[in-house]
């Protein structure tokens, strides 16, 4: 089980994977917006989203965790 | 001169403009949104009107509802600030048939130096020298490889409607420009409705460095000198100063006069910005013509001794320009650091709540702010909270006042740059006045590794 965590605070931009489906270890989990920059957040392992925490336009904190995946 | 105007604009901006009105006794009118309920601006303001939800799209870019606000309020004028809608022609379009008069230049030749391809073939015409560069937009690939070999790599590749660096890449060969011209090409069509791309010849190692004009409606222009920006993070720029510490004085004079060229060519009126890019040799490039107030615009008034901010109301007005070229001397030496809610090392965005904000006082030192202690720092604009400006009788007088006060301005619950500003301020490179566009990637993102 690997936590796919916000870099930084902003809002849900896209989100850009399914619950349930299969992601590679670089792939784009969800696009953060804050501030005028978009920050894409990467899975940085290959596995299954487990479940997703966030839906578009929630605030996320840094930290905060965005989706779990399983290796 | 107005009795009241409305500023379409907020943040550090809009309370720099109300700053001037009070000075001239013009009642001043401040719109703002859903999250800027609490900003100082919106106090600083003789009256207010809430325009809607914190997105700029529901705000701040609607024409209809700013426009509503200026009518109601008996506003004469509007002044549009920076950013936002300062250079959006049909803005000023609308604000002229509202009956109001538009703080800016006309909206044609903001529409012109909006189109990059456009601005580049007008300073050609008026004299001004250009980047080396496709005259047309190339459409293709194809195309693109065909111009990049006639200039030779590296080169930089733009989109036509392109700014803040979206949509713009330095690519240095033909595997490299493959990939980069479709994507940016789609970038430059989702951000600005138009995928456009053109490509010019890579200045290497550029200093930018621009030229601030004043053109009243008589046919009288004036240049301010030059400001040296070449300190940039996501090509955003961080440090500004005035004069440059590069320049020649017969450069110097150069620019200056292609400035004047231009606004002569264009009949250009009110305050605005020629940038240049400047190689080692001072040769130098027309990039862009802002047709705005900038935000680094203080360090001009703090060596000039000219509030432009009053001069533009009264070109707006109508009246002549006062000031003439042969008056106009350069005292002392200025520079600003742009104070961003971020992270130091990442330039990550940083929003939150800003719980204790302490600013240094001193000689020379002038502050400009978005923000007071206790204001909430949201996640819907520019990063920037604040500028610090500096003004010393030298570069170096200037710069030890400004290492002073960084080690005194305080700012907590939020991160933010000061780290980053101490560190390039008193690094050798800038002490020695080698502020090139490269500053940060070769002098400080190493020095984050040894941390």
């Amino acid at each position: 089980m690997f936590e796919v965590k916000a870099s930084m605070a902003g809002s849900v931009w896209k989100i850009t994977a399914e619950e349930g489906s299969k992601i590679n270890d670089g792939e784009d989990v969800v696009i953060l917006e804050s501030m005028k920059m978009e920050i894409p957040i990467p899975a940085e392992t290959s596995g299954t989203i487990k479940e997703l925490k966030v839906s578009e336009g929630d605030f996320v904190n840094e930290g905060d965790v965005i989706a779990i995946i399983e290796a | 001169m107005f009795k009241k105007i409305l500023i379409a604009n907020r943040g550090e901006i809009a309370a720099r403009i109300i700053r001037t009105c009070q000075r001239m006794q013009i009642q001043t009118v401040a719109v703002y949104s859903e999250a800027d309920q609490q900003a100082p601006f919106v106090k600083m303001a003789d009256e207010s009107y809430l325009i809607g939800k914190p997105r700029v799209n529901e705000s701040y870019l609607n024409i209809d509802k700013i426009l509503e606000a200026a009518l109601k309020s008996g506003a004469e004028a509007v002044h549009p600030g920076y950013g936002l809608l300062s250079e959006n022609a049909p803005f000023a379009q609308r604000v002229k048939e509202a009956g109001l008069t538009f703080i800016g230049p006309e909206g044609d030749v903001i529409a012109k130096m909006g189109d990059k391809i456009a601005a580049r073939a007008e300073m050609k015409q008026a004299g001004v020298p250009v980047v080396p560069g496709t005259e047309e937009a190339v459409t293709s690939v194809e195309a693109a490889k065909a111009a990049a070999q006639t200039f030779g790599y590296p080169v930089m590749l733009k989109a036509a409607a392109g700014g803040g660096g979206i949509g713009m890449q330095a690519v240095h060969s033909d595997e490299e420009l493959e990939k980069a011209f479709e994507g940016n090409s789609k970038r430059a069509k989702a951000f600005f409705g138009d995928g456009k791309m053109f490509i010019e010849k890579l200045i290497e190692e550029p200093r930018h460095i621009e030229i601030q004009v004043l053109a009243d409606h008589h046919g009288h222009a004036v240049h301010l000198f030059e400001r040296e920006c070449s300190i940039q993070r996501r090509h955003q720029k961080v440090v500004e100063e005035a004069p440059s510490p590069f320049l020649s004085e017969k450069t110097r004079q150069e620019m200056g006069d292609s400035a004047i060229k231009a606004v002569e060519s264009l009949q250009y009126t009110n305050a605005g910005t020629i940038e240049f890019l400047v190689d080692r040799n001072e040769n130098y490039y027309f990039l862009e013509m802002n047709t705005r107030l900038q935000v680094e615009h203080p360090v001009t008034e703090e060596i000039s001794g000219v509030d432009i901010v009053e001069q533009q109301l009264k070109i707006a007005a109508g009246d002549k320009l006062e000031l003439h070229q042969d008056d106009l001397q350069i005292n002392g030496h200025a520079i600003e650091v742009r104070i961003y809610a971020e992270d130091p090392n990442t330039f990550y965005p940083s929003p939150g709540t800003l719980s204790n904000l302490v600013l240094p006082e001193g000689p020379g030192i002038r502050h400009e702010l978005a923000v007071e202690s206790g204001s909430e720092v949201t996640p819907f604009y520019d990063p920037m909270i604040a500028k610090l400006v500096v003004h010393g009788s030298d570069r170096n007088q200037a710069s030890e006042r400004l290492a002073k006060a960084l080690h005194a301005y305080e700012i907590d619950g939020i991160k933010c740059n000061l780290t980053m500003l101490k560190r390039i301020i008193t690094h050798d490179k800038f002490r020695e006045g080698d502020t090139t566009t490269s500053f940060i990637q070769n002098y400080y993102l190493p020095t984050l590794t040894n941390h």
